[in-house]
């Protein structure tokens, strides 16, 4: 009976087991081998009916770090750097922020919910078109301020070239290494006050390496020849703001379904305690939302790593002040024929999305076991 | 029960049959392209009652989609029986070269084709081993727009070339509070680019860049990022969110005095905002482009393993007749290539483009197809990003010349 029922579990199992085989980690690992290639680095090859598709190991990755010409997927990546350090912030603010009021016992909670969730229900891309109007210099949200009798806006939004926080990309290696470094430091100092002693000396060491490495500027790995700034474009706030407007209602509902979740005595037992309400949440219910804040941290960051519509419709694809790695792929890929050099910032994507997925689903599926 | 299995082999055995009478055309042509197209087809079907013609059509302007989508297809093994494609490299460094095209040279000599069409433009849809395309368009890249009445109210004429623009027309024109020059979105840039680059080389030396004789990052062609430099300074800031149609509107309404922009302006001008042409506004070659012929043609041309080859091949008759250029291109807004057109049937810019064409020397754009392979023309966004972003004619010229030894341009 009971090997019957593993049976039926493993049939009706099977057809998305063999479907996921071929069209998720199939197709991963098809992409992976091209680009590994040099698929389209001849025009004439690329489209041909039997292309002549050569192994050329790391090249295709070396390129986009270090080519001169690729000096276009550097800037996507800074800007995705930029673009999900705000996202995230401005989604967790505004989200808690929202959480935080409607668990003050409001009229209408309901309908005030409902509100915040809806733009979570459209597309990105009728977002992307919506406030693509509203960020027009010459109308939407600059001549706002005509209604009320005030001269208007003459805010750029999508339109401005201006690019500030400025670094040479040959910095880079120098600050991936000091983060890497302070990281270690601080786990030193954690492991010296849970008394482990050895840990604490071999990560202390190790940081205490890798900083000074990192302050003398990488000594030994030279990116570029010459200097390349890259920067944080300015033209990028427009797209923050659609996109935590999209998504900052979900991250409310996130942080309301925590928030009921604290148990009412604990607040109570800090209130007798003598703790005011802002101490109350300081103290007690902030440090108990830590783990939703963790989960939504992962699927907002993923969004925006991946994020590609919305770009589309606001700025279109070839707004290069406005351009992602993924938009990149795209236009690499069937734009101009290269499609092992999509294929590599594809991989650039996956591997990106991977570090912040795989760690989270580790621990979750731990979780699941041990219950 | 036995009745509805017949009905059903019935439907079958009907839509087998008219299978066989399908041709399927794929565009770009939609909105307000799309009626040129349809009085195309519409000729088509009235010749051939029987055939079901399938219109295609993925919308986005230049083929931005519609290429991206062509290619899945094709790739796929599923190509449609006839689709548009810019004549010249866009065509040939893609698909001629990855040996998708049939040659329709015999098509040509069948059809008196080789007679009508300047051996120019000829040239430039051949390869050694065959002719490829058919095309059914000329569009001028080089002009420059401009309403004369408000040219005569600030006082300013059209410059002869881009040093008058520079010294004399742009510092006159922002003392009066007028944008000089506008500029519309990204591809616009590139395409006022290609005009400077024509100005300042001249026609010889600008398609010596293309065959490969003449480098990117030389002293001359150094030399036109630094006019392209100072051009965009006399340029609107917010170009990244206009349209060309919207960055056309401005010079209509008296906000903007120039505009560089492909004669399809003339088309939008005259159908979408009802002006009349020399009235309502005017043209010129782009400054220093004088007797010189930036063309860019549509084309159709035959993929190997098109499904229905025939109705295909009678579809590429048509579109190279006079009768079918000529009912095409008057709603299109465009001239025929074909050196025998009833010129009465064209507007009067038309026909004043018809008449630069059979006289003037012709080079093809980069920006629309028809001088570099795809991968040049869709990287050249990025030299003009670098450009853009260190305002370094050095760093560009460069780069452009990096891209072309990277793609192999003159091969």
């Amino acid at each position: 009976m009971r090997r019957n029922d593993r049976l039926t579990a493993f049939l009706m199992l099977l057809p998305s087991i063999v479907l996921l085989a071929i069209f998720v980690y199939g197709f991963i690992g098809r992409t992976a081998w091209v680009s590994l290639s040099n698929w389209g680095s001849d025009p004439g090859q690329a489209l041909a009916l039997n292309p002549e598709i050569a192994f050329v190991g790391f090249e295709n990755y070396r390129k986009l770090f270090t080519g001169v010409i690729d000096v276009r997927f550097r800037q996507d990546l800074v800007n995705t750097f930029f673009f999900t350090l705000f996202f995230l912030a401005g989604c967790l603010g505004l989200g808690l922020g929202l959480a935080i009021l409607l668990d003050q016992k409001v009229r209408f909670e309901g309908l005030f919910r409902t509100i915040f969730l809806f733009p979570f229900a459209l597309a990105f891309i009728v977002t992307g078109t919506v406030w693509r109007w509203m960020f027009q210099p010459q109308g939407g949200v600059n001549v706002l301020p005509e209604l009320i009798g005030l001269p208007r806006l003459q805010l750029p939004w999508l339109t401005t070239r201006r690019q500030i926080w400025q670094f040479d990309w040959n910095q880079v290696p120098a600050f991936l290494v000091g983060a890497a470094g302070v990281v270690l430091i601080w786990l030193a100092v954690q492991a010296w006050r849970s008394h482990r002693r050895a840990r604490s000396g071999v990560q202390g060491a190790l940081g205490l390496a890798a900083l000074g490495w990192a302050l003398l500027g990488t000594p030994g790995v030279t990116l570029l020849p010459y200097p390349e700034t890259h920067g944080f474009n300015v033209a990028f706030i427009g797209i923050v703001i659609a996109a935590a407007w999209q998504m900052s209602g979900y991250t409310m509902a996130l942080y309301l379904a925590g928030l009921r979740g604290v148990p009412e005595e604990l607040r109570e037992a800090a209130r007798v305690d003598g703790a005011s309400e802002v101490q109350v949440y300081r103290h007690v219910v902030l440090p108990l939302l830590g783990p939703i804040t963790l989960s939504a941290m992962i699927i907002l960051g993923h969004i925006s790593l991946k994020i590609f519509d919305l770009i589309w419709a606001m700025a279109g694809a070839d707004n290069a002040t406005t351009d992602v790695p993924a938009l990149l792929m795209y236009l690499r890929s069937f734009r101009a024929n290269r499609f092992a050099d999509g294929a590599a910032i594809a991989m650039v994507l996956l591997i990106l999305v991977a570090t912040v997925i795989v760690p989270y689903l580790r621990s979750a599926l731990k979780g699941e076991v041990r219950r | 029960m036995v009745r509805r299995w017949l009905l059903v082999l019935a439907a079958l055995l009907f839509g087998a049959a008219s299978a066989q009478g399908e041709l399927e055309i794929f565009s770009w042509w939609a909105g307000d392209e799309g009626p040129a197209l349809e009085a195309l087809i519409e000729l088509y079907e009235g010749m051939h009652p029987d055939v079901e013609v399938i219109n295609a059509t993925v919308t986005g302007g230049s083929g931005v989609n519609a290429r991206a989508v062509l290619k899945t297809r094709m790739l796929g093994g599923d190509p449609p029986d006839s689709f548009q494609v810019h004549a010249g490299q866009e065509l040939i460094g893609t698909w001629v070269a990855a040996d998708r095209m049939e040659d329709l040279t015999e098509l040509f000599e069948e059809e008196g084709f080789l007679d009508v069409f300047p051996p120019g433009l000829i040239d430039q849809i051949s390869t050694d081993d065959g002719i490829w395309s058919v095309p059914v368009n000329i569009h001028r890249s080089n002009v420059l727009w401009f309403v004369q009445d408000n040219l005569d109210t600030w006082d300013v004429s059209v410059p002869d070339d881009w040093n008058d623009f520079l010294v004399n027309v742009c510092p006159a024109l922002e003392a009066q509070g007028v944008t000089p020059l506008v500029l519309g979105e990204n591809w616009t840039h590139n395409h006022l680019w290609e005009s400077v680059a024509l100005a300042d080389l001249g026609p010889d030396a600008y398609q010596q860049l293309w065959s490969g004789d003449l480098a990117f990052n030389s002293a001359a062609a150094t030399e036109v990022w630094d006019t392209f430099g100072r051009i965009l300074d006399c340029a609107n800031d917010d170009a990244a969110g206009l349209s060309w149609q919207q960055a056309t509107d401005r010079v209509v309404a008296g906000e903007a005095a120039f505009n560089v922009m492909g004669d399809w302006a003339a088309g939008y001008m005259v159908t979408t905002l009802g002006l009349e042409p020399g009235s309502g506004f005017n043209w010129s070659a782009s400054p220093g482009t004088d007797g010189v012929f930036m063309w860019l043609s549509d084309s159709f041309g035959l993929p190997v393993g098109a499904p229905n080859r025939d109705n295909a091949l009678d579809w590429l008759r048509l579109v190279g007749s006079r009768e079918g250029q000529d009912a095409f291109n008057t709603l299109k807004g465009s001239i025929s290539p074909r050196l025998d057109s009833d010129l009465s049937l064209y507007n009067a810019y038309l026909r004043s483009a018809a008449e630069d064409w059979s006289n003037d020397v012709v080079v093809g754009s980069l920006a629309h197809g028809a001088v570099a392979k795809e991968a040049f023309m869709s990287e050249f966004a990025t030299v003009m990003e670098i450009f853009l972003s260190t305002r370094s004619p050095e760093a560009a010229a460069n780069a452009a010349q990096a891209i072309a030894n990277q793609v192999g341009l003159a091969d």
